[in-house]
Parts: structure tokens; sequence; C-alpha cells
């Protein structure tokens, strides 16, 4: 084969190495997907986050607003410390708007529902939600389903 | 009793001289890196050893990518979960199969070609002469194979994960029903780039370093007949193999934290 020919098809095996990194950094991983975007974070503290995790989606009416920034354990009040990063763009939520942390369908992973409160404040950076509803943890409703029976 | 001791001590010493040598191969050729003039070496050997594997890479990629969707469909439709398929078949994918497949297909495809290359090299006493003219081979011959091997495996797992990944759309978007949104949003909120892309092109780098190297250094040190060229054949292909399995499990011991 000519020296050229292979050099070019070389190249083109190098590009398709380059072109099948950006697609699954891009189109799989979702990563960089929106890098300019900006968002504001709020944090909201639960008695149970369940199965929440970080990267855990955000919905207001079954709509993504943002993600779960980071969890941690308040220490003073033993509560989970959640801090959810919104989109820049959702910038109109009440602030006695009430956090639940839902599961999507039954077998699907925590995210947390946002219902919207009715004040004309609305959340800034770094704002708390103080109205806030733990995960459902099954063996609870078992618990008190079984002394509600007895 | 004696003589099963001696056949032991024989064999560990048999195994470590083999490490010894194949170690030492491999690490003068690599820092005899390819330089300028010789890069077209390395653009042959891309090319034999990357290019021409691109559509067996592909294919098996693709069929692999659409079994995965047909059974984890299967499976998750039991629990109403079908959406959760796209992030099954792409975590799978990136971090285990592609990266292993690959490297079993790559042992097979390419690395059976260079023992089989340098042998009968070796025993054609070119690698000799070459000596003799003042041309190293090991610079020559086993360089630029083991930085071609080093470049194109990364490159070929990546393909398989993508095609891999197109197949499985396919199978269950387009046929089975999946919901395509759910498809790619559960896919793009599980996938992490650092934590399971990167972590399975490192595998992809390592298995093409060791595969090449198996391969370089049975042919290198085949015996210099027929049935030797034969047996060091058979050799590269399944101790890459085994090599690329167990190096599977202990770099994903290391790397995801157990």
């Amino acid at each position: 084969m000519q020296m050229r020919t292979m050099e070019i098809v070389v190249g083109t095996f190098l590009l398709a190495g380059l072109i099948s990194l950006s697609i699954l950094a891009i189109r799989v991983s979702g990563f960089a997907a929106n890098p300019d975007q900006q968002t504001y974070t709020v944090v909201a503290k639960f008695d149970n986050v369940g199965g929440l995790v970080v990267r855990s989606k955000v919905s207001v009416a079954g709509v993504v607003v943002g993600k779960v920034r980071q969890i941690e354990l308040d220490q003073e009040t033993f509560m989970a410390r959640v801090e959810l990063e919104l989109d820049a763009e959702v910038n109109q939520i009440p602030v006695d708007t009430t956090a639940a942390i839902l599961t999507d369908g039954l077998l699907g992973g925590k995210f947390i529902g946002l219902s919207i409160g009715a004040e004309e404040d609305f959340l800034q950076d770094g704002d708390e939600i103080y109205d806030t509803q733990s995960a459902i943890i099954l063996e609870e409703l078992i618990g008190k389903f079984l002394l509600n029976a007895a | 009793m004696i003589s099963t001791l001696r056949n032991i001590g024989q064999f560990v010493l048999g195994m470590l001289s083999v490490l010894g040598r194949s170690g030492e191969i491999w690490w003068r050729a690599i820092w005899r890196r390819p330089r300028l003039a010789n890069a077209p070496l390395l653009f042959r050997q891309i090319y034999q050893l990357g290019v021409l594997s691109v559509v067996i890479i592909v294919l098996s990629g693709f069929s692999i990518g659409a079994v995965l969707a047909l059974q984890g469909y299967n499976q998750l439709v039991q629990y109403g979960s079908e959406s959760a398929l796209g992030l099954g078949v792409a975590l799978v994918l990136v971090m285990e199969i592609g990266p292993v497949v690959t490297g079993l297909l790559f042992a097979g495809r390419a690395g059976s070609a260079v023992t089989a290359e340098i042998g009968l090299m070796k025993a054609t006493e070119q690698l000799s002469s070459m000596e003799m003219i003042g041309v190293d081979p090991l610079q020559r011959i086993v360089a630029p194979r083991l930085w071609a091997g080093f470049i194109s495996m990364p490159i070929l797992s990546l393909m398989f994960c993508v095609v891999g990944i197109w197949g499985a759309s396919l199978v269950g978007v387009d046929w089975l029903g999946v919901y395509e949104g759910a498809f790619w949003s559960s896919m793009q909120q599980g996938v992490d780039f650092v934590s399971h892309v990167l972590k399975g092109i490192v595998k992809s780098v390592v298995f093409g370093l060791i595969v090449t190297w198996i391969a370089v250094f049975q042919g290198y040190d085949a015996e210099p007949t027929s049935e030797g060229i034969a047996a060091a054949t058979t050799r590269t292909v399944v101790f890459s193999s085994v090599a690329v399995l167990i190096l599977d499990f202990f770099l994903t011991l290391v790397m995801f934290n157990f």
C-alpha cells in the first residue's frame, strides 16, 4: 500500500478514536453537556434521605431543574444537609416551597421534587428550604402498618 | 519426590527467566522510542494492528450491545424498569465488556499476527542479519509494534463501546420500544466520565500494553522452526487472553474501590 494512503487511513483511525471518546463523554456520560450553565445553590435539611445520591435530579412538576450537589450530615441536628444545584433560569421559586424526596417508579432512583409555595419572595443562592419531607422508608411503613393492625 | 521437587524448581526458574527476558526486551524497546524518521514504521504498525482490527471490533461490539439490550430488556421489563436499560448497557460496556472483549479480540487478531511475523523473521534469520548490518531490531521491529499496540487498543476499545451502545439503542429503543428519552437520560445521569469512562480507558491501555508485550516477546523468543512458531502463536493467544482476564479482576479491584 502507498505510504500516503496508509497515513490517511491511520489518521482516520486516530480521528475515529477521538470522535468515539467525545461521543462517550458527551452523549453517554453527559460530561460537560452544558459547561457554561449558570446555577445557584439552595440547601435543604432532611430527617432521612434514604437512597438519595449526589447527581440525583431535582424536579418541579416533573421537569428536571437541577441536581443534588452534595449530601452531608449536619453534626448539630443530625439531619442530612443536602445542597441542591438549580439552573439559574429557574429563579422564581418561592421561599415557602416544599422539598420532598420521591421515588422514580417502583424501583427507580430517588429524586427531589419541589412543590411550589405561594410566597412572593424567591429563593436566592445559599438560601434554605425549611419545609422538607423525608424519603419514605419501606420498613417504617410496614412497621406502622403492623402496629395499626394489631 | 526429589524429582518432583526438581521439576517444580525447574518450572519456577524457567518462568522467572522468561519474565526476566521479556522484561528486558520490553524495557530496552520502550526506551527506543520511534524517532521522527521512524514514524512511517509506527504508522504501518498502527495500520496493521489497529486499522485492520476495526471491522472485527465493530461487528463484535454491535452484536454484544444488541444482545445486552435483548437480555437486559427481558429482565428489566419484569420490574417495569426498562428505562434503566440504557444505563445498564452503557455501564457494563464502558467499564468491563468494552476493554476486556477488545483485549481478547486484539490478542487473537493482532497479537497472533505479531508473534508469527517476528517468529518468522527470527526463523529466516532476518533479525540476526539486521544486527549484522548495524540495525537494531529492537528499535526497528519491536518498538513500533509495542507503541502501536499501546495507541491502538484504547481507540479500538472506545469504538467498541460506542458501537455497542449504538447497537443497544437500535434494539432497545427502535425495536423493543424503550422510551428514547429515558434510555439516554438514565445513561447520562448514571455514567460518570471520570469514574467510569476514564477507568475503562485505563484498563484498555493496560491490556494493550500487556497483549503486545506478550506477542512481541513470544515472537522474539520463539524456537526458529515451524513448530516453534506455531507453539509461540498459540502461547500468545492463550497467555494474553488469560492475562487480560486476570488483570481485569485486579484492575477492577484497585480502581473501583473495593
